[in-house]
């Protein structure tokens, strides 16, 4: 298969950057996108020409470093799966290909096709854990979770962290993000003590780092790799709700021995 | 000759990590906070592990090759962990999962190490429950279990497909709160690029920041490599394509010994490579064995026929068709450990009976299951690999037998550590699958997971305070000290070397090559002739690549083409010593074929009179062959036999 | 958290304050809507005008009435607020337009907000500054005359058109809205949200055309 790739080209953050075009000839209909970037890549180092960079690793859909925004949707054309599984035979022989990167400002270019994402570490680091340490743990079966609770919390903990729901949200909001998190955590009996704390300083993170606001468009529901589900983000709002208004007030202690 | 003792406490088996803890030097709070420690990588030992030791008081710095710790590539594992909890009341005990593990690796494992193993492995299930881990579960809300290869109880614990997945974030998700908490501080996207010993001892290392290209120096009073395995030796395996040998070879070229190189193991169920131009190799999990029933055309005619895809597989009829391992193991059948599944394919096909459009496939055939038990049973059970294949493949395996062959997918060799998972050098701590200690010749299945979180959360953290009790009188290291500086040197000039050649080939070029090499003479069966040749051939292409690489792009900013040369540059360094494994071990052992010793019936035949050891090599400097030490083992508990599965 | 950012509303209380105002002003519509359809009865205006004249009388309706303005400012604000930080999270656009599947019409919020702001404020001028004697009400025509002052207006096709362009907007702006505000406030739910979907593209059509029919019934048989 032959493609034309109109590709986003950048050289540091601070560059201006543009769309590069490029043609690929003799393309396998059973290669990975990635595959065809590869071959890509080769024809340009064998001309001399600094290789298109673009973040990837496991190249089976799960650690969610692929990050690229195709024909004008993250992962591109298909539905449920990473750049990674894309193949190209789902795209006509002869095709136009936009490749671009997220585009957020909380997620700044960092080369071409690679942004920085480190962000989301940071709501995850605001509270998107259970505050417990590797001693005194009780057995695992002293906590029964009923199936549905699990399911539903499983469902949520699918999150791979790509960014795709960022990528795609008209308001680049990360709202699909945190409350797979929150909703994660606040499903299970371990992780419902600290809830209430949680979703604050999560979604006060998510604000300070200049993520849009979420408008119910669901563009990340339906762009979600893993299809995680709004109806998270409804929990997420009904828990913030409601530790804003029923949440014992914390304090400062101090004490002295 | 080094003079190899695990330094395990001298007591029975079953008392012997009580026996340490309790005599165990402990560091003060106070001056735990005066202490660094470096830790090299993010997967589930290194994150594991950094997160504990924060939240023990210590400095703690951790570095990852990735964007963020979540992407490391123990996220990929699928099937589960194992802990010998015996919910399910089947006679499952610690003991019971001592053994089997030192069965599967074919008894080439430390007896001492694997208890310890199997003792801490129910802690790890109810801490990660804690965390907020999502495993399965049944209605009345205690966990479930399932089977694995190789074992008679159900004790592995999983998260649908996704075990690694959730176990890593459950990590994750602790260290990310020790970093909120100030405990440990993050350096993604660094490469780790050399190990700096000062006085003997490992004092700190020489960090690439891949965004700016700048060279960092970080010091710490001692050093844990967490850096995963090295499957990606072979080019095409089912690690991700970032990971890499290269924080655990400088250690070796440091002086740690690297034990065991050439255990690697050889997954039977990858989908088949469909080209050149192919990168990765995609698993698919060994529970497609408990229903498809593996098979390659009993005529040659036949498999021509469908390599050109003049035929279809359901057009074959069954008097035409070769169940091969259950015509050879009858009593397993479909069953058999990975490494015999795994070679058992590769003789067919290597006999002329392979199928696709390489002749490197065989298949595997849901047809009966999907009669017997109707499409929608199977579904149920397989339903996201089915969709996964059919993804990749884009043939629909409801109809079609799936097409497999075997591909790299774990090492069980890797750095020599003592009981304390210390290398040979003082300071210097290996943990995780970049280790060699708990798996022997071959892993059991849902036995990774279990081994790195075992070490991170619950071995690391009491052996590391051993040491650094000794560590409180000695102030922060400077890394202005002579030893950073020659390091900086020696870093500088071989990535210089590296841009600044005048070659002609990318390095994909090389590392391909390197893949082939290995996958040829060390891959799934191993001879005397193969190996010696494969030494010449690696030496050749060590100095192709020395003369002939070309590395676009500058040494002071983001160069993906920089990275992989200087890791395929390892790579190659190593595959030179797994091929020098191979060949002394003239044993046949779990995932270590050698041609010559095999029973008449062409088993894998192992030699414990001469072979009974840990095989510990030591870097005698670039152009001097490696030294080979030996740990022998001793089996007071087990008693090894020949494993069977006719 | 520096100062400027804990004096500000979080992303999601100001959503849910305008979710909530957003519900409000939808009641409103529909007493509105009852009020409206009362011209329809063919009673020379005087059950549209006992109903008009209650609205502008009554105590309670008058208290009613500021909640109202209230709200409505409050949605608008927080509405243009929000879409501002919104455009400012992506300072640099795709250079593809998005294909990603989304809710019907609901990236065009803004827009569809802002016709029907537009329509409010001719609306405004027409009858609410004319009540309050702000502006002065056509010849022959008394300033608590909403009857004839509507007959007269729809009489004017160009009014007429302006108002039914409307309408269709406040439809889709209210197709989207009333299920997004429960989501909003954290109603959504796999058992009920069909119901909400279902409830909330029925309550648009039915506001929608309830206003749009009465131009028509206008044209059509006065």
């Amino acid at each position: 298969m032959i493609f034309t790739l109109k590709i986003w080209r950048q050289k540091n953050a601070a560059d201006k950057g543009g769309l590069v075009t490029y043609k690929v000839e003799d393309i396998s209909a059973d290669s990975s996108f990635f595959e065809m970037l590869d071959i890509l890549n080769q024809q340009l180092i064998a001309q001399g020409v600094d290789p298109v960079a673009f973040d990837h690793d496991c190249r089976e859909g799960i650690c969610g470093t692929c990050s690229l925004y195709i024909n004008g949707r993250p992962h591109g054309p298909l539905k449920g799966v990473t750049t990674c599984q894309l193949h190209m035979r789902s795209f006509r022989n002869g095709e136009t290909i936009f490749v671009e990167p997220w585009r957020c400002g909380a997620f700044p270019v960092i080369k071409d096709l690679i942004v920085d994402r480190s962000a989301f570490d940071k709501i995850i680091q605001s509270g998107g854990y259970v505050s417990v340490n590797s001693g005194g743990i009780p057995d695992a079966n002293t906590i029964p979770v009923p199936k549905p609770d699990s399911d539903a919390a499983f469902d949520a903990a699918a999150c791979i962290g790509c960014g795709a729901c960022v990528a795609s949200c008209p308001n680049a909001s990360a709202m699909l993000f945190v409350s797979s998190k929150v909703s994660h955590l606040a499903l299970l009996p371990q992780g419902r003590v600290e809830a209430e704390r949680r979703v604050q300083k999560m979604v006060s993170t998510m604000d300070s780092l200049g993520f849009g606001n979420c408008s119910n468009t669901y563009a990340c529901e339906a762009e979600c790799p893993k299809e995680i589900s709004v109806v998270n983000i409804a929990r997420m709002n009904r828990e913030y709700l409601a530790a804003k208004i029923f949440a014992e007030k914390e304090k400062q202690i101090s004490f002295s021995l | 000759m080094i003079n190899l003792n695990a330094g395990a406490p001298k007591v029975p088996l079953a008392e012997q990590w009580a026996s340490y803890k309790a005599g165990c030097k402990l560091v003060n709070p106070n001056n735990k906070r005066k202490l660094d420690i470096i830790v090299v990588g993010t997967g589930l030992a290194g994150a594991s592990a950094a997160a504990t030791l924060g939240q023990l008081g210590y400095n703690v710095k951790a570095f990852c090759y990735q964007d963020t710790p979540r992407r490391a590539h123990s996220i990929a594992a699928q099937g589960g962990i194992n802990a010998a909890k015996n919910y399910q009341n089947d006679g499952d005990n610690v003991y019971r999962l001592f053994y089997d593990t030192i069965k599967g690796g074919d008894y080439r494992a430390r007896e001492s190490n694997v208890y310890r193993l199997a003792s801490i492995s129910p802690e790890i299930i109810d801490l990660c429950v804690a965390q907020g881990v999502p495993f399965a579960r049944e209605y009345g809300g205690l966990l479930a279990n399932r089977s694995f290869g190789g074992t008679q109880v159900s004790r592995t614990f999983y998260a649908r497909g996704q075990t690694g997945q959730q176990l890593l974030i459950g990590a994750y998700s602790a260290l990310s709160r020790q970093i909120a908490e100030g405990n440990v501080k993050l350096y993604n996207r660094r490469d780790i690029l050399d190990v700096v010993l000062v006085d003997g001892r490992a004092r700190g290392v020489i960090a690439r920041n891949l965004v700016t290209g700048e060279i960092e120096r970080h010091s710490a009073h001692a050093v844990v490599i967490a850096s995963g395995g090295y499957g990606n030796v072979f080019y095409l395996s089912t690690n991700a394509m970032g990971s890499n040998v290269t924080p655990a070879w400088s250690a070796y070229k440091k002086g740690a010994l690297f034990a065991n190189p050439c255990f690697t193991q050889i997954h039977p169920t990858c989908i088949p490579v469909h080209g050149e131009f192919q990168s990765k190799l995609t698993l698919m999990s060994e529970s497609l064995r408990n229903d498809g029933r593996i098979w390659v055309p009993l005529d040659k005619e036949d498999a021509e026929k469908l390599r050109q895809k003049k035929i279809r597989p359901e057009d074959i009829p069954e008097s035409k068709r070769d169940y091969y391992l259950e015509r050879r193991y009858p009593a397993f059948g479909n069953l058999v450990p990975r490494d015999v599944a795994s070679r058992a394919a590769k003789e067919r096909c290597d006999a002329g009976y392979g199928v696709g459009t390489t002749g490197l496939a065989v298949y595997l055939d849901f047809g009966d299951a999907i009669r017997r038990l109707g499409q929608e049973a199977i579904a149920a059970r397989y339903g996201n690999l089915f969709q996964m294949y059919e993804q990749i493949v884009a043939d629909n395996p409801y109809k079609t037998p799936m097409m497999i062959y075997p591909a790299v997918h774990y090492t069980m060799g890797g750095l020599w550590v003592d009981y304390e998972l210390m290398t040979t050098v003082p300071g210097l701590y290996a943990i995780g699958e970049c280790n060699f200690s708990d798996h022997g010749a071959n892993r059991l299945g849902a036995s990774a997971l279990m081994q790195g979180l075992a070490d991170g959360y619950f071995v690391l953290p009491y052996t590391i305070s051993g040491y650094l009790s000794g560590e409180i009188h000695t102030p922060p290291i400077s890394t202005s000290l002579p030893e950073f500086d020659e390091a900086v040197r020696n870093v500088s000039d071989r990535l210089s070397r590296l841009k600044n050649n005048k070659g002609t080939e990318s390095v994909d070029y090389f590392h391909r090559k390197l893949g082939k090499i290995m996958w040829e003479y060390c891959g799934m069966s191993r001879n005397e002739a193969g190996l010696k040749k494969a030494i010449g051939l690696i030496d050749d292409l060590k100095k192709e690549f020395e003369a002939n690489v070309r590395v676009p792009g500058g040494l002071k900013e983001y160069n993906p083409e920089l990275e992989k040369a200087w890791r395929v540059q390892d790579f190659i360094e190593l595959g030179d010593l797994m091929v020098r494994d191979a060949l002394q071990r003239r044993e046949s052992c779990g995932g270590h074929f050698r041609e010559e010793s095999q029973t008449p019936d062409h088993e894998a035949m192992r030699n414990d009179d001469e072979f009974a050891f840990v095989g510990a090599w030591q870097f005698k400097g670039s152009g001097s062959e490696p030294e080979l030490h030996r740990e022998e083992l001793h089996f007071e508990t087990v008693a090894p036999s020949q494993r069977s599965y006719k | 958290m520096d100062s400027s950012s804990r004096t500000r509303l979080s992303s999601i209380t100001s959503k849910v304050i305008m979710a909530l105002a957003g519900l409000f002003l939808v009641m409103f519509l529909l007493v509105h809507l009852g009020i409206n359809l009362l011209l329809l009865a063919n009673d020379g205006g005087q059950s549209f005008t006992a109903a008009a004249g209650f609205m502008a009388t009554n105590q309670v309706i008058k208290i009613f009435e500021v909640v109202l303005f209230g709200g409505l400012l409050v949605h608008m604000f927080i509405g243009v607020a929000v879409s501002f930080r919104n455009r400012a999270s992506r300072p640099v656009r795709y250079q593809h337009k998005s294909m990603s599947e989304t809710s019907p019409l609901s990236r065009y919020m803004f827009h569809s907000g802002i016709i029907v702001f537009i329509f409010l404020v001719l609306h405004f001028i027409d009858f609410y500054f004319v009540k309050l004697g702000l502006v002065a009400p056509p010849a022959g025509v008394e300033r608590h005359d909403f009857y004839r002052r509507s007959i007269l207006l729809f009489s004017d096709k160009g009014y007429s058109a302006v108002y039914l362009v409307s309408f269709i907007f406040l439809g889709f702006h209210l197709n989207h809205a009333v299920q997004a505000a429960f989501q909003t406030i954290g109603m959504n739910h796999n058992k009920y949200i069909g119901t909400i979907k279902v409830a909330s593209i029925l309550y648009a059509i039915i506001v929608a055309s309830g206003f749009m029919v009465i131009p028509f019934w206008f044209i059509l048989f006065r």
